[in-house]
C-alpha cells in the first residue's frame, strides 16, 4: 500500500483546524471534523449540566430525610435523566468520534450529506435550548420516562417544553444515523469491502440503523403526549377511555433500542482500542461484526421487559423475557472475542487500554445484571428499585462513558495534533474506576434490599449504603474533572504528535495526516489488506 | 497536483466529496429511501394506537364511522393518485430534459395537492360545525360513546392532520422545484431533486392510500 | 447493630424461591465475571509488550470456540429463563378459590385498604400466616406500584384496570410497603406497613376492628343508587343477565368466546358494557358508567356481586378465618 504523505518537516501543512479562521468558519462549516468538534463541545457542556444534577441528587441522598424539597428532588432526577440520555449518551460517540472518523476510516473525503450533518448539529442545539429552558423555567418532574397519566394530566411542570426538546433532538439523531448509513454504503474507497471495514464502522452502522428506525416512534409518542396534555382527548387517560399502558409500549419501543444506540458505539470503540494495544487483529472479526447487527435487530423485540409488572399479559412477558436472554448472547460473544484478542498479543497499558480494561469488566457486570432483570420472577422484586439504576449505570457509565473517554484519548492526537499527558490520564482513569464502583456497586445491594428508585427520602436501614454511594460519587465527579483540565491544556500546550503515535492500523492513522487536512487525504486511498493487519505486511505501514 | 485537472472535468453539480455523479445519485436515492423508512415508523406509531383503540371500542367506532365523509375522502383519493401520476410524468420530463412539460406537470401536481388540501379544509370545517373537533367544544349525540368517540376523532384529526402537514411540506418542496426548473437548473444529466421529491410525494400518497380505507371505508354503513 | 445481609427479611412462601433463583444467578454472574477478570488480568500480564518490535502472529478466530461460547451461556440462560418464568407464573396467578381477598386502592399519596368485613386502613395491611391472600389493586389517579420487599412482590397499580397478586405469608412481623412507580411529589412518602400475624392473633385483630358495614353491604347500596337494581333484579323482559351465581364462573359471549367472570370482567361490564355482550343479549342497552363511579365504591359493588355467588368450597372472607 503506497503512502505519499509529505514529510512532516517540509513546510507548514494546513489541516482542518488551520484551513480557515473565525466564528463563521466554524458555525457554517460543512467539514465533518469541525462539526464533530462542535458536537464535542456541546455534548461535554450537557454532560456537566446532567452531572451537576447528579451531584445534587447524591447530596440529597446522604440523609434518609433528604435535603431538598421533594418537588425539587423529583425535578433533579428527571432533568438528570433527560439530559444524560438524550443530550449526552445518545449523541456522544456517534456525533463526535463517529462524525470525525467514519469518513477517513473508509477512505472518504466527507460524509454523504455534509450540509445535513451541520443541520443535525443545529437541530441538536435547538432541542437543547428547549430542554434547558424547561429547566430554567422551573423544571420537569415526570421522570425521564414521562409516564402517563401523570405526565399527561397531573404534573404541573413544563412537560411540553421538555418533551419538545427531546422531540427536536430526536431528529438530530435520525439525520446523523441516515448520514452514516448512506456514507458507509456508497462512499467506501476502492478495496474497502464490507469485510474489511473497521469494526468501529460496523458498530456505527448498526447504531445508525436503530437511530433511523426507532427514533421516529419516540417522536410520535411525544407528539401524542403533547396533544393529550393540551387537548385532554383521552388517548392515555383511563377516565376518558384511554390506556396509560399504551404510552409505555410506545415509549419503550424506542427507548429500549435507544440503549443499544448508546452502547453499540462504545463497543465499536473497544474493538479499535483492543486491537491496537494488543497489536493483534480482533479475534472473530466476522462474529463481532455480525453481533453488532444482531444486537440492533433483536433490540427492537424486547421492549416489553420494561412492562413485566405493568399489567402486561404474562404470555407476552414470557416472550419478551426469552428474547431478552437472546440479545445477551451477541454481547457476550463480543466480550469473549475481545478477551481472546488479547491472547498471545503484545499488550501495552496506555490510557486508552486502561479504559478498555475498565469497559470489559464493568460492561460484563452490567450486562450480567441485565440477566437478573430478564428473569421475570426476579424482575418483579427488583424492577423500579436501585438494582435497575445500578444495572444501567454500569452499562452506560461503566461501559459507554469509559469507552467514550478511551476513544477521546486514543484519537486525541489525530484530532488535535498533540499528545495528552499520559501520567495524569492514567491517574484520572484510576480515580474514575474507583469512584464509579464505589458509587454504583452499593446500589445493587440497595435494590435487592428493596429501596425503590426516585425516592427523595428513604427508610433508615438504607442509610449506610447511600452514604457509601455518595462518597463514591464525589470521587467520580472529581475524576471526570481531571481530563477536562489536562485535555484542554494539552490542546493548546501539549507536545506535537507524530503521524501515528500508537502505530495503529487503519486508514485514519496510516494514510491521513495528523491532524487531517480538510478532505482527509492527500491522495485517494486504495485498500489492499484486511482490517487490523498488525501481523501481515512486509513493511512498516506507518510513518513517524 | 491532479485535483485541479480533475476539477475541469467535474460537472458543476458534482459535490466535492463524491467521486462521480453515479456515486452521488446513489447516495441521494438511498438517503431518500432511508428517510422514507423513518416516516413509515413515524406514522406507524399512530396507526398502532388507532388499531388498538378501534378494536377496543368497536361499538363507538361503528358509531363514528357514519360521520366520515366518504364522498370527499373518495374524491381526495382520486385527486392524490392523479397528482402522483403528474409527479411521475414530471420526473420523466426531467429525465428527458424537457423543461416546459416539467414545469407544467409540477404546477399541475401542486394544483392537485392544493385541491386535496382545500377539500380537507371543507371536511374539517364540517367536523367543526358538527362539534366533532376534540377539545372543549366536543359534543357527541350518542352520549354513551362520548368519551370513546372523542378519542377516535382525536386519532382521525391527528393522523389526517399529520398527513396534511406532510403534504404542505411537499407543496413547498414542489414550489422550490418549479423555481429551480424555471431557472434551468435541471437537465437530462442531473435532475436528482425532482427524482427525490417525487419519491417523497409518492410516499405521502401511499400513506393516504392506507388512511382512506382504515378511517373512511371500514365500518361505514351509510 | 444486627448482622448485615444482602437479603431483606423473607416473609412469604414465594420469597424463599425468589432468593434461591437470585442466588443461582449470583453464582453464575460472579463465576462469569471472575472468569473474564481472570482471563483479562492473566493475558494482560503474560502477554505484556516486551519490546517495541513485538509482532504477535495473527489468530483470526475459531468457529468451534465461537459456537461453544455462544451455546453454553445460552443453555445456562435457558435455565434462568425456565425457572424465572415458572416462578413468575406461580407468583402472579392467584389460586382460584380459597383466597383471603383484600382490596387496595392507591391514590396520591396513600394506600387505602378495604377488608370485606368492613375494616378500613390507611397505609397498613394486616394478614395472617398460612393463608393465600389475594390483593386486588386499583388506582384513583396515576400509576402507582404496590411493593412488599419481604414478599419479593410488586405490581403496578394502573388507573382504569384492576391488577392482582397473591402471597402466602409465613413469618409474623412488620414489613415495608413502598410505592414503586413514581407518582408525584410525595412518591417517597407513599409507604406503609404490612403486619403478618399468626392466625389466632389475626382473628383477635379482626374481631377488634371497626364496626363499619361490610363491603358487600356497602356495595348493595351502590347497586341501588345507580339503578342497577331496576334491570338486573326487577326486570322481567330479559333485557339483562341475572347476577346470581355469575362471579367466578365462565360466561358465554355473543361473539362465541367464553371468558371468566372475575373482578376485571365485572369492572369492564360496568364501565364499558359494550365491550363484551353476553350471549342472548344485545349491545347498547346497559348505560356506560365510565367516569361515573369512583374506585372505592366500584370495588364495593364488585364484592357485593361476588356475594351473590354461592361460596365455592374454602372460606373466602376473613370472617371465616376465625373458625
Amino acid at each position: 500500500m503506497s503512502t505519499t504523505l509529505p514529510h512532516p518537516d517540509l513546510g507548514v501543512q494546513t489541516n482542518y483546524l488551520t484551513a480557515d479562521y473565525g466564528w463563521k468558519s466554524w458555525l457554517f462549516t460543512t467539514d465533518h471534523k469541525r462539526i464533530a468538534l462542535l458536537y464535542l463541545f456541546s455534548i461535554t457542556a450537557f454532560f456537566f449540566v446532567g452531572g451537576a444534577f447528579a451531584v445534587m441528587m447524591r447530596i440529597n441522598l446522604l440523609s434518609p430525610n433528604g435535603v431538598f424539597a421533594h418537588d425539587t428532588y423529583n425535578k433533579l432526577f428527571t432533568m438528570h435523566g433527560v439530559i444524560m440520555v438524550f443530550f449526552f449518551l445518545v449523541p456522544s460517540i456517534p456525533a463526535t468520534l463517529g462524525n470525525f472518523l467514519i469518513p477517513p476510516m473508509i477512505g472518504a473525503r466527507d460524509l454523504a450529506f455534509p450540509r445535513i450533518n451541520l443541520l443535525s448539529w443545529y437541530i441538536y442545539i435547538a432541542g437543547g435550548v428547549l430542554a434547558l429552558s424547561a429547566i430554567v423555567r422551573g423544571g420537569v418532574d415526570t421522570g425521564w420516562t414521562f409516564y402517563a397519566p401523570f405526565s399527561s394530566t397531573y404534573s404541573n411542570t413544563h412537560v411540553i417544553l421538555a418533551a419538545m426538546g427531546v422531540f427536536v433532538a430526536g431528529f438530530s439523531s435520525i439525520l446523523t444515523g441516515l448520514n452514516f448509513i448512506i456514507t458507509i454504503h456508497t462512499m467506501r474507497a476502492p478495496g474497502m469491502y464490507w469485510s474489511r471495514l473497521p469494526l468501529f464502522v460496523w458498530g456505527h452502522y448498526a447504531t445508525a440503523l436503530i437511530q433511523v428506525l426507532a427514533t421516529p416512534v419516540l417522536a410520535i409518542t411525544l407528539f401524542l403526549l403533547g396533544l393529550e396534555r393540551v387537548l385532554h382527548t383521552g388517548i392515555f387517560d383511563p377516565n376518558l377511555g384511554g390506556d396509560p399502558v399504551l404510552f409505555q409500549h410506545l415509549f419503550w419501543f424506542y427507548s429500549h433500542p435507544a440503549v443499544y444506540i448508546m452502547i453499540l458505539p462504545g463497543m465499536a470503540v473497544m474493538s479499535e482500542l483492543i486491537a491496537c494495544f494488543s497489536r493483534k487483529a480482533i479475534f472473530g472479526y466476522g462474529f463481532v461484526a455480525f453481533s453488532s447487527v444482531a444486537i440492533a435487530v433483536l433490540g427492537f423485540l424486547v421492549w416489553g421487559h420494561h412492562l413485566f409488572v405493568a399489567g402486561q399479559s404474562m404470555y407476552a412477558s414470557m416472550v419478551f423475557s426469552f428474547i431478552s436472554f437472546l440479545v445477551a448472547v451477541p454481547s457476550a460473544i463480543k466480550v469473549f472475542n475481545w478477551t481472546a484478542t488479547m491472547y498471545q498479543g503484545s499488550i501495552s497499558y496506555e490510557t486508552p487500554m486502561l479504559y478498555a480494561f475498565g469497559f470489559i469488566g464493568l460492561f460484563t457486570i452490567g450486562g450480567l445484571t441485565g440477566l437478573f432483570l430478564a428473569t421475570m420472577a426476579i424482575d418483579v422484586h427488583v424492577t423500579d428499585t436501585y438494582f435497575v439504576i445500578a444495572h444501567f449505570h454500569y452499562v452506560m457509565v461503566g461501559g459507554m462513558v469509559m469507552a467514550y473517554l478511551g476513544g477521546i484519548h486514543f484519537w486525541f492526537p489525530k484530532i488535535s495534533g498533540r499528545l495528552y499527558p499520559e501520567s495524569w490520564a492514567k491517574f484520572a482513569a484510576l480515580v474514575i474506576f474507583v469512584g464509579f464502583n464505589l458509587t454504583f456497586f452499593p446500589q445493587f445491594i440497595l435494590g435487592y434490599l428493596g429501596m425503590p428508585r426516585r425516592y427523595a427520602t428513604y427508610a433508615e436501614e438504607f442509610h449506610v449504603l447511600n452514604v457509601m454511594s455518595t462518597a463514591g460519587a464525589s470521587i467520580l465527579g472529581f475524576g471526570y474533572l481531571i481530563p477536562m483540565i489536562y485535555l484542554a491544556w494539552a490542546w493548546r500546550y501539549g507536545p506535537k504528535s507524530p503521524q501515528n503515535p500508537w502505530h495503529a492500523k487503519g486508514l485514519e492513522w496510516e494514510q491521513s495526516p495528523t491532524p487531517p487536512p480538510t478532505f482527509n487525504f492527500i491522495e485517494p486511498p486504495i485498500v489492499t489488506e484486511p482490517a487490523y493487519n498488525y501481523a501481515g505486511s512486509d513493511k512498516e505501514a506507518s510513518l513517524g | 497536483m491532479a485535483e485541479s485537472d480533475v476539477a475541469l472535468q467535474r460537472p458543476s453539480e458534482l459535490r466535492h466529496h463524491f467521486d462521480d455523479v453515479v456515486q452521488q445519485r446513489e447516495a441521494s436515492t438511498l438517503g431518500m429511501w432511508a428517510f422514507l423508512a423513518t416516516e413509515v415508523l413515524f406514522f406507524g406509531g399512530m396507526f398502532c394506537a388507532y388499531t388498538i383503540y378501534r378494536s377496543a371500542y368497536h361499538g363507538a367506532f361503528e358509531s363514528t364511522s357514519q360521520f366520515m365523509n366518504v364522498t370527499i375522502g373518495g374524491i381526495n383519493t382520486g385527486v392524490l393518485i392523479c397528482s402522483s401520476l403528474t409527479m411521475a410524468l414530471a420526473v420523466r420530463a426531467a429525465q428527458l430534459g424537457q423543461k416546459k412539460p416539467l414545469i407544467w406537470l409540477l404546477i399541475l401536481t401542486l394544483v392537485l395537492g392544493g385541491v386535496f388540501l382545500g377539500l380537507k379544509g371543507v371536511e374539517y370545517h364540517e367536523k367543526y360545525v358538527e362539534h366533532h373537533v376534540p377539545g372543549p367544544g366536543f359534543r357527541y349525540a350518542e352520549a354513551q360513546y362520548a368519551h370513546q368517540a372523542e378519542l377516535l376523532f382525536f386519532l382521525y384529526f391527528a393522523m389526517t392532520g399529520l398527513h396534511a402537514l406532510h403534504m404542505i411540506v411537499g407543496a413547498g418542496l414542489i414550489t422550490t422545484l418549479i423555481v429551480m426548473a424555471a431557472r434551468n437548473r435541471f437537465s437530462a444529466g442531473w435532475y436528482t431533486p425532482v427524482d427525490m421529491i417525487g419519491l417523497y410525494w409518492h410516499f405521502v400518497d401511499i400513506v393516504w392510500i392506507f388512511l382512506f380505507p382504515l378511517l373512511y371505508l371500514i365500518g361505514h354503513t351509510k | 447493630m444486627g448482622s448485615f445481609s444482602i437479603f431483606p427479611p423473607r416473609a412469604s412462601v414465594g420469597a424463599a424461591e425468589v432468593d434461591a433463583l437470585y442466588a443461582f444467578l449470583l453464582l453464575v454472574g460472579c463465576g462469569m465475571t471472575a472468569l473474564i477478570f481472570a482471563c483479562v488480568c492473566f493475558f494482560a500480564i503474560k502477554y505484556r509488550r516486551r519490546s517495541a518490535d513485538d509482532r504477535p502472529k495473527a489468530i483470526h478466530g475459531s468457529v468451534p470456540l465461537e459456537i461453544a461460547w455462544s451455546v453454553i451461556p445460552f443453555l445456562i440462560m435457558l435455565v434462568m429463563f425456565g425457572w424465572g418464568t415458572r416462578l413468575y407464573f406461580q407468583n402472579y396467578t392467584p389460586p382460584r378459590r380459597g383466597t383471603l381477598d383484600i382490596y387496595v386502592t392507591g391514590k396520591q399519596w396513600m394506600w387505602k385498604v378495604q377488608y370485606p368485613d368492613g375494616q378500613r386502613e390507611i397505609n397498613e395491611l394486616h394478614v395472617p400466616t398460612g393463608r393465600a391472600v389475594k390483593l386486588t389493586l386499583a388506582s384513583e389517579d396515576v400509576i402507582h406500584s404496590f411493593y412488599i420487599p419481604a414478599f419479593r412482590l410488586k405490581h403496578d397499580v394502573v388507573p382504569g384496570s384492576y391488577q392482582t397478586f397473591w402471597f402466602e405469608p409465613t413469618k409474623p412481623g412488620r414489613y415495608h410497603i413502598f410505592c414503586a412507580e413514581y407518582c408525584g411529589t410525595n412518591h417517597s412518602r407513599m409507604i406503609g406497613w404490612v403486619t403478618v400475624m399468626d392466625p389466632a392473633r389475626y382473628a383477635t385483630w379482626l374481631a377488634g376492628g371497626g364496626t363499619g358495614e361490610t363491603m358487600a353491604a356497602l356495595g348493595e347500596k351502590v347497586f341501588e343508587q345507580y339503578g342497577c337494581v331496576t334491570c338486573h333484579v326487577m326486570d322481567r323482559q330479559g333485557r339483562c343477565p341475572s347476577l346470581r351465581d355469575v362471579f367466578g364462573k365462565p360466561v358465554q359471549l355473543s361473539d362465541g368466546r367464553t371468558v371468566l367472570a372475575d373482578e376485571p370482567y365485572i369492572r369492564e361490564s360496568i364501565l364499558n358494557p359494550n365491550a363484551k355482550i353476553v350471549k342472548g343479549y344485545h349491545p347498547n342497552v346497559m348505560p356506560v358508567f365510565q367516569g361515573q363511579i369512583a374506585e372505592e365504591p366500584l370495588l364495593q359493588l364488585i364484592v357485593y356481586i361476588k356475594s351473590l355467588s354461592a361460596p365455592s368450597g374454602a372460606p373466602s372472607t376473613s370472617q371465616e378465618v376465625s373458625k
